[in-house]
């Protein structure tokens, strides 16, 4: 029954394009409203409405009014809970997408935010294989986070999104089809093995102080410190100032890696072997600089300038 | 779609399976009844056991339990009803069924059929019972049933078993103005589309034999048996007697009911005052319709008897009423022909020879005077030491003589057969009426109620020139019988419900019951018909029917569809205002951008109007500060800031 009812959907979504399927991606916040929701009976709708019909010929044949009267009051209910199906998606807002990281291959988790003027239940959600069922409270933003499958990187589009409901009572199947315009960035896969960089800046083997983010050690206050490096408890306990020195541990040379460098490669392999060497870097706590043919990336470290020079990659052309 | 067969083949949760036992547990509750006890004992054992093994481990009962369970519940039905098929055997086995799904229930599509199957169950069991009371807890029975759907649906905000019937409640409730008007228009079958099932259950109701102890069950059977409404005032409480069967032939144990086979003519009345009066009549599953003393007429499909016994051409197996007139002062047969004389003295030979002896005493005493010697039977019974009770000692083969010499006790039949045998035997023809006496009269409803234990039995003894005369041998023991009843004759024999101010409530609450097997029980194919005659329409037929029906629903479902589309956006004054104040601005081409915050758009307007600029930049000051610097906007600046912008005109841009 389930099998059927999918594939009457889909020569649905086939003949009728304007109402369903090629829906044109469209800018968010998408409102859902009477003219996108569709609703059909589940297939235990339909088998419930056979039940009514054999219980009120049963009724009308033994001339039963009280059995006639709960038929009716189950039908009622049933034509009612048909509404509530409508109303649990007429109004439902899609706000937001925000996607995370992810390399191609692995799955990108997707955080949609939707919103509602009033609390609803059993909401599902479906994007491409994944599904997942939500409530929404009112006037509160719902975060529900499912993942898409990348294949390759660059910027990806987000395949429609489907909202379904059979609330309350699994009689009826509203769903509404979303194409929000939007693209997630897919970072490319680093290459599994390869050489580390070559031509790597000498390698400093001291300790150098300077910013960084790890605290090394406490020191007097010279003018001009920022005043947030103040150690205000330590302080407390002595009769000077102290101001905290941060350093960044220097252990490890750092990392120029240069497009150029790569020279008997081609585009993909190039940007695999680059995607390993920011992995190594940023696993090993190094400082690397990135050159790209478009695009230079000074040197710096931690993981948003790790995010930075994968999300450059991925955009080369 | 693996992602959804996978979540059809995983348990249900807790809850619904709660929620489903509890329904399992009212459709077996509705049903016990009139199923065998053994049989409900054991279904609500499993049914217990059941629901306290899944919440100790989740999964199915093994097969191995489960096929002979089933084959034991096949058996025992055939067993104790002797059959499968038949209404009472095949709902034994239904419910049967239905609470063995439950042991092999884990998933939602289980759970679906279990709840589809138990909604056909609580219907069925309105087959049996429909009465208000009835009616009401198989409608509450759909409450678990809907609830337990509802808890099938994924990602619920929490809440405690009982909150979970609450929203089908009002699931329930808002489908009941669709519900009533429904009921109202889906065409009546005039007649059934296949036969209606001959009712399998026994009875109680009066029969038309009068063996000894088939008082007994009516007397202490409670339930209506008719209700009657009189045009004009109600006849006195020693006037109210119905008569049913006139019983001619005794065999020395029992009374018959003799066969309208005779082909005798009717017995001529001369009538002095009559009564006219309706009567709602229980099945009874007889054809003798109970009237009111003697019936002048007969309704339509009735005849009457030689004897003026009122006989239905059909058998009573639903609701009926009827209307007709009855005699209350007459003289019934004033002739009497030598055949029905003959009949109306015979006795069989060799029984109760003291009864015997003492009529043709009283004969010898009394010569030709018949009425005297009806007088020394009353006060026989009156005087002689007689006690009315409902459980009197049994009697022996002459079982006149041991009641009329020795036990001296007994209720209606004793006294009526005992004193016709008596009547008979002084050479006075006589026979015995059954029917019923009393009754409780109504003053809100207006009608008086007959139940089962008003049932009564007297006699009818042929005087000359008076015809046959109503004597009540046990009015004569117990002049409260024929005055206020048999409730106030058995005295304190009557189990403690029938005493009382809870009787008195009972049979107030009568007219409630009354209400609902007229409007709604009694509402049938040629009520229906006569549904529209207030406004004109003599005859609504199933084509209007439909037409209504089908205008109904399209009315309710576009109320339906109103509420849901009903959006409450919540009203935000302060965003209105803003909104007008930018359709003026956009008038003049300054069009608040995509992503535009109002500090900005204002702003920009305020730069496009060079000479409303400070107007401009005093509005977006008074915006920013009523929605930023508080949470809700304060009535008095608000009510300023909407003055202003009414007021602000924008002129004409300057390029």
């Amino acid at each position: 029954m389930h099998g059927l009812l999918q594939s009457i959907q889909r020569v649905a979504e086939h003949r009728l394009p304007s109402l369903t399927r090629y829906r044109q991606p469209e800018s968010l916040p998408i409102q859902l409203h009477r003219r996108r929701i569709y609703i059909v009976p589940t297939g235990f709708g339909i088998a419930f409405s056979v039940l009514l019909l054999v219980m009120l010929t049963g009724a009308l044949n033994y001339a039963n009014n009280a059995a006639l009267l709960l038929t009716c009051l189950l039908g009622a209910a049933s034509a009612a809970s048909m509404l509530m199906t409508f109303r649990s998606l007429n109004g439902l807002r899609l706000d937001q997408i925000r996607a995370h990281h992810a390399i191609a291959g692995q799955p990108l988790q997707v955080t949609l935010t939707l919103a509602s003027t009033r609390a609803r239940s059993a909401i599902r959600l479906d994007l491409d294989h994944d599904s997942t069922a939500f409530t929404a409270s009112a006037d509160v933003a719902t975060d529900v986070t499912l993942t898409v499958p990348t294949l390759q990187r660059g910027w990806q589009p987000l395949p429609r999104v489907r909202l379904w409901s059979t609330w309350p009572l699994g009689l009826f199947r509203a769903w509404s089809w979303l194409h929000p315009d939007v693209s997630v960035l897919v970072w490319p896969q680093p290459e599994l093995a390869g050489p580390p960089p070559r031509g790597l800046a000498e390698a400093a083997h001291h300790m150098r102080l300077h910013q960084g983010d790890e605290l090394a050690a406490l020191r007097d206050y010279r003018a001009g410190d920022p005043q947030r490096h103040i150690a205000w408890k330590a302080s407390a306990s002595h009769d000077r100032l102290l101001v905290k020195d941060f350093e960044q541990p220097r252990d490890r040379p750092q990392w120029q890696l240069d497009w150029r460098q790569l020279t008997d490669m081609d585009k993909e392999s190039r940007i695999s072997r680059l995607a390993r060497w920011l992995g190594e870097a940023q696993a090993q706590r190094r400082s690397y600089s990135l050159w790209l043919p478009d695009n230079s990336i000074p040197n710096g470290s931690g993981s948003q300038h790790y995010a930075h020079c994968m999300s450059a990659l991925a955009e080369l052309p | 779609m693996t992602a959804a067969k996978r979540a059809k083949a995983a348990p249900i949760n807790q809850r619904a399976f709660d929620l489903l036992s509890l329904t399992l547990a009212v459709v077996l509750g509705v049903h016990s009844p009139h199923l065998p006890w053994w049989l409900s004992a054991v279904l609500a054992l499993i049914l217990g056991w059941r629901w306290w093994q899944r919440r100790q481990r989740i999964g199915r009962v093994p097969r191995w339990l489960k096929l002979p369970l089933l084959a034991l519940l096949t058996l025992g039905i055939i067993a104790w009803y002797g059959s499968l098929f038949g209404r009472a055997p095949g709902t034994a086995l239904a419910v049967g069924l239905l609470i063995l799904k439950l042991l092999e229930t884990e998933t939602a599509r289980d759970t679906r059929v279990g709840i589809g199957f138990a909604c056909f169950a609580l219907m069925a069991a309105l087959l049996f019972d429909q009465g208000l009371v009835a009616t009401i807890v198989v409608a509450l029975g759909l409450l678990p049933a809907l609830a337990t759907l509802r808890a099938l649906e994924p990602a619920q905000a929490p809440a405690t078993l009982q909150r979970a019937l609450l929203p089908s409640l009002s699931l329930l409730a808002a489908a009941l103005p669709l519900t009533l008007f429904a009921f109202l228009l889906i065409p009546r079958l005039s007649s059934p589309l296949w036969g209606a099932p001959s009712s399998d259950q026994a009875v109680t109701g009066l029969s038309d034999s009068m063996a000894p102890g088939n008082f007994t069950d009516l007397l202490l059977d409670d339930r209506p048996a008719l209700r009657v409404t009189f045009d004009g005032a109600p006849p006195p409480p020693n006037l109210r007697y119905f008569r049913a069967y006139v019983m001619w032939n005794y065999d020395g144990r029992s009374w018959h009911h003799r066969r309208a086979d005779l082909g005798r003519t009717q017995a001529p009345i001369e009538v002095d005052q009559s009564i006219g009066y309706q009567i709602s009549l229980e099945p009874t599953q007889q054809h003798i319709l109970p009237t009111l003393d003697i019936p002048l007429e007969a309704p339509a499909h009735t005849q009457l008897q030689p004897d003026r016994e009122l006989r239905a051409d059909k058998r009573v197996d639903s609701p009926i009423s009827y209307a007709l007139h009855s005699a209350l002062r007459y003289r019934l047969q004033p002739t009497l022909d030598a055949p029905a004389r003959q009949l109306g003295l015979e006795l069989p030979a060799g029984f109760n020879p003291r009864t015997h002896a003492l009529a043709r005493e009283w004969r010898a005493r009394y010569g030709n005077d018949d009425a005297a010697i009806v007088r020394a039977g009353l006060s026989l019974f009156h005087d002689g030491g007689f006690r009315y009770t409902l459980s009197p000692a049994p009697l022996g083969r002459n079982s006149v003589d041991d009641f009329l010499f020795s036990t001296h006790e007994g209720f209606c039949e004793h006294y009526s057969s005992a004193f016709t045998v008596l009547m008979r035997a002084a050479g006075i023809p006589a026979r015995v009426v059954t029917g019923y006496q009393g009754g409780y009269w109504n003053k809100l409803g207006n009608y008086l109620l007959i139940r089962n234990s008003d049932a009564h039995a007297w006699s009818e003894v042929w005087l000359a020139g008076r015809g046959w005369v109503r004597t009540d041998p046990t009015a004569a023991v117990r002049p409260e019988r024929a005055s206020m009843g048999a409730a106030a004759a058995a005295g304190d024999q009557l189990s403690w419900y029938r005493t009382g101010w809870l009787q008195s409530a009972r049979n107030h609450w009568d007219i409630v019951n009354r209400w609902w097997d007229q409007g709604v029980v009694g509402f049938n194919a040629l009520r229906q018909r006569s549904l529209l005659t207030p406004f004109g329409i003599r005859d609504t037929d199933t084509r209007l029917l439909s037409i209504l029906l089908v205008i109904t629903s399209l009315v309710f479902m576009l109320v339906g569809l109103a509420w849901a589309l009903l959006r409450r956006e919540t009203r935000d004054p302060l965003r209105a205002a803003l909104r007008h104040l930018e359709r003026k601005l956009a008038q003049r081409g300054i069009v608040r951008r995509r992503g535009e915050g109002p500090q900005h758009y204002l702003s920009r307007a305020a730069r496009a109007l060079p000479t409303q600029r400070a107007e401009l930049t005093r509005l977006m000051n008074d915006y920013l500060k009523l929605r930023y610097a508080h949470s809700e906007p304060p009535a008095e600046p608000l009510h300023a800031f909407q003055r202003a912008v009414r007021d602000f005109h924008a002129a004409h841009v300057v390029k």
